[in-house]
C-alpha cells in the first residue's frame, strides 16, 4: 500500500517529459502565496478565537449565522443573484440572437460600451438620472404622468442595482453567446425550417441544446461578475447603504474595519462553500447530458483503442 | 415580428450608450448651463432636471480647468496608469508562461494545477480579503501600490484565457520544431507567443478594463489619497463644479474606450476562443 502510494505520487510528478514545470512554477509560487495561503488562513481562522487563537470549534460560525446583519446580507445577496443572473442570461441571449444576423458591428459595439465605463463615472451619471428630481423622474411625471420614484431607497434601489448589473454585463455575455452561435452549423436550422418547425421551436429545441457550453460559461461569468456590482453600490451609497442593498460584500467590508475577524472568517468560508456549491449545481444542471454523451464517446474510443492494440 | 425585435434591440443599444453621451455633453457645458438644467438636483430648485444633448454654449473651460488647475487629477491619473501597466507587464512575465506550460504539459499534476487556477479565478475577493491584507501587511506592502499590483500579477484569469488560445496550437507543429532542434525557450518565444498573440491581447484588454476600474482592493489596501487610483475617487458633484465632475468622468472613460475600440476585434476573437471551455 505504502509503496503503491509513493509510486503514484512519483508518477504524478514524473511523467513530465516536456518538463514544463519551469514555465508554471513562478506563477504557481505567486498563486500559492497570494491566493491559496490566504484561503487556508481564512479557513483556520474560522475555527479560532480571534484573540487567543485557541480552537473554538464552530463558535464563529454560530456568531455569524445568528448575526442579524449577516442574515440580511445573505437574504439580499441570494435574492439579487436569483433575479439578476437569470435576467442577464436571458436578455443577453435574446440580444445576441437578434444581433447575430445584423451586418453592422455598430450595434454590437454599443452593447459593449458599458463595460468600459468606470464605476465612479456610473455613480455620477446615476445621480443625474435617478435622483429624486432627476431626469428619469422628470420623464416619468411629465411624459407618462406617473408618480416619481425614489430610486435610491427601498425596493427601487435594489432593482436599480439589478439594472446596473445587467446594463454593464450585457455586452460581455453577448460576446460569449455569439461565439457559441457562430459554431452551430446553419444547415441544422434550415433543415428544421424546411420540416416546418417554427422559429421559437427551433430556438428552444435546436439552438439552445447546441449552446450548452456557452450557457455554462455565461452562467459562471454572470455569477462571478455579479459580485462586482458592489463597486457601483459602494460608490453610490457608501459602506452603509439602504437595507435593501446591504449585501455580503458590505458586511465583509464592515466586519473588516471593525476587526470582527472570527465572524468574518466563518462568513467567508460559508460564502466560498456555497458559491462553489452553486457553481457545481449549475454545472450539473446545464452540462449533465453532455457529460453522459462524452463518457459514451470516451468508452467507444477506449474500446476501439483496445481493438487496435489487439 | 422581426422588425419589432430589431427595433427593440437598437433601442436597448442606444440606452447602453446614452450614459457616455451624458458625460461627454456635460463635459462641454458651461457652469451656467449646468446650473440651469440641473438646479433641481444641485440646489433644490423647482421641478425636474433636464438635459441638452447639444450644449447651448459649448466650452472647453472645464477641460482646461481640469488639466491645468487640478494637480490632484494628475496624481490620480498617473497612479492608475502606473498600477495598470505594472500589473499587465507582470502578467506577461508570469501568467503567459504559466498558460503555455499548462497547455503543453500532459501530466496529472498540471491538470490539478489548472483546476486549482480556475477555482482561484472564480473566488470572490471578499473571501480572502482579510488574510490577503495580513500577508501584504507582513510584506509591508499595505498602503503602497505594490499591495494592488503584486496580488493581481498572480491573478489566474489571464492564465485561463491565454491557456485556451495556446491549446489551439497543434502538437505536430511543436514536435516538428523540436525535431529541428529548437529549445523550449525558443519554441515559447518564436512560436507560442506569436501564434497565441490574440489570446494574450484579449487577456490584456480585459485586464486593462478590469484594473482601470479597480475598487475593492484600493478601498481596503490603501489609506493615503496620494496613493489612490482614479477609480475610487468620487468627483465632487456640487453647483459650481458639476462641469468638472463630468469632465473628470470623461477623462476616466476615454483611456478605457480607446483601448476598447482598438482591441474590440481581438477581444471578440480572443473570447470566442476561450468561450469554448470553462470547467
Amino acid at each position: 500500500m505504502g509503496k503503491k502510494l509513493t509510486l503514484q505520487i512519483r508518477n504524478f510528478f514524473k511523467n513530465d517529459k516536456e518538463n514544463m514545470l519551469y514555465f508554471i512554477l513562478p506563477s504557481l509560487v505567486g498563486v500559492l502565496v497570494f491566493v491559496l495561503l490566504p484561503l487556508v488562513d481564512v479557513f483556520l481562522k474560522s475555527f479560532q478565537d480571534r484573540r487567543s487563537g485557541e480552537l473554538v470549534g464552530f463558535a464563529n460560525y454560530g456568531d455569524a449565522i445568528h448575526n442579524d446583519a449577516f442574515r440580511l446580507a445573505v437574504e439580499n445577496t441570494v435574492k439579487f443573484e436569483l433575479i439578476s443572473v437569470p435576467l442577464l442570461m436571458i436578455l443577453s441571449f435574446l440580444i445576441s440572437v437578434a444581433v447575430f444576423h445584423m451586418k453592422s458591428n455598430l450595434v454590437k459595439f454599443a452593447f459593449l460600451i458599458p463595460m468600459a465605463i468606470p464605476s465612479n463615472s456610473v455613480a455620477v451619471i446615476w445621480k443625474v438620472l435617478f435622483a429624486d428630481s432627476g431626469i428619469v423622474n422628470g420623464i416619468l411625471t411629465t411624459v407618462f404622468q406617473t408618480e416619481p420614484i425614489n430610486f435610491f431607497s427601498g425596493n427601487a434601489v435594489f432593482y436599480l442595482l439589478v439594472g446596473t448589473l445587467v446594463w454593464k454585463n450585457l455586452g460581455y455575455n453577448m460576446l460569449i453567446w455569439l461565439a457559441g452561435l457562430a459554431v452551430i452549423p446553419k444547415e441544422i436550422n434550415e433543415a428544421a425550417r424546411v420540416d416546418g418547425a417554427g422559429e421559437i421551436r427551433i430556438m428552444l429545441q435546436m439552438t439552445l441544446p447546441n449552446l450548452k457550453m456557452s450557457t455554462f460559461t455565461v452562467a459562471v461569468l454572470s455569477l462571478v461578475n455579479s459580485f462586482k456590482v458592489y463597486r457601483e453600490a459602494y460608490l453610490i451609497s457608501g459602506t452603509y447603504p439602504d437595507d435593501h442593498i446591504y449585501m455580503l460584500q458590505h458586511i465583509f467590508n464592515n466586519w473588516f474595519t471593525k476587526l470582527g475577524i472570527g465572524k468574518m472568517a466563518a462568513g467567508a468560508v460559508l460564502t466560498a462553500v456555497s458559491f462553489f456549491a452553486v457553481l457545481l449545481l449549475m454545472k450539473q444542471l446545464i452540462l449533465y447530458e453532455r457529460k453522459k454523451k462524452r463518457r459514451k464517446v470516451r468508452k467507444g474510443k477506449e474500446e476501439s483503442g483496445h481493438e487496435a492494440n489487439c | 415580428m422581426k422588425q419589432i425585435a430589431k427595433a427593440l434591440v437598437v433601442l436597448l443599444a442606444i440606452i447602453c450608450v446614452l450614459p457616455v453621451v451624458f458625460i461627454i455633453t456635460g463635459a462641454f457645458m458651461g457652469t451656467d448651463e449646468l446650473i440651469n438644467i440641473l438646479s433641481p438636483i444641485l440646489s433644490d430648485g423647482e421641478g425636474y432636471a433636464t438635459w441638452h444633448f447639444i450644449p447651448l454654449y459649448p466650452t472647453l473651460r472645464n477641460i482646461v480647468e481640469l488639466l491645468f488647475d487640478t494637480p490632484e487629477y494628475y496624481v490620480l491619473f498617473w497612479n492608475s496608469i502606473k498600477i495598470v501597466v505594472c500589473i499587465l507587464v507582470g502578467q506577461m512575465v508570469f501568467a503567459v508562461p504559466a498558460a503555455w506550460g499548462l497547455a503543453r504539459s500532459k501530466t496529472r499534476w498540471s491538470r490539478v494545477v489548472f483546476i486549482v487556477y480556475i477555482f482561484c479565478m472564480l473566488l470572490p475577493f471578499q473571501v480572502t480579503m482579510l488574510s490577503q491584507y495580513l500577508i501584504l501587511n507582513e510584506l509591508s506592502m499595505i498602503n503602497t501600490h505594490l499591495s494592488l499590483i503584486v496580488p493581481m500579477v498572480f491573478s489566474t484569469f489571464p492564465v485561463f484565457i491565454i491557456y485556451s488560445s495556446f491549446k489551439q496550437i497543434p502538437d505536430s507543429i511543436i514536435e516538428a520544431a523540436q525535431l529541428d532542434g529548437a529549445g523550449k525557450l525558443r519554441i515559447y518565444i518564436n512560436m507560442a507567443m506569436p501564434i497565441g498573440a490574440k489570446g494574450i491581447l484579449a487577456a490584456m484588454i480585459l485586464g486593462f478594463l478590469e484594473y482601470w476600474n479597480m475598487v475593492e482592493q484600493p478601498v481596503v489596501f490603501l489609506k493615503d489619497m496620494e496613493q489612490w487610483p482614479l477609480s475610487i475617487y468620487l468627483p465632487d458633484f456640487a453647483t459650481d463644479v458639476a462641469g468638472r465632475a463630468f469632465t473628470f468622468s470623461m477623462f476616466s472613460i476615454v483611456p478605457a474606450l480607446i483601448v476598447f475600440s482598438l482591441g474590440r476585434k481581438i477581444l471578440a476573437e480572443g473570447i470566442s476562443v476561450s468561450g469554448g471551455d470553462v470547467g
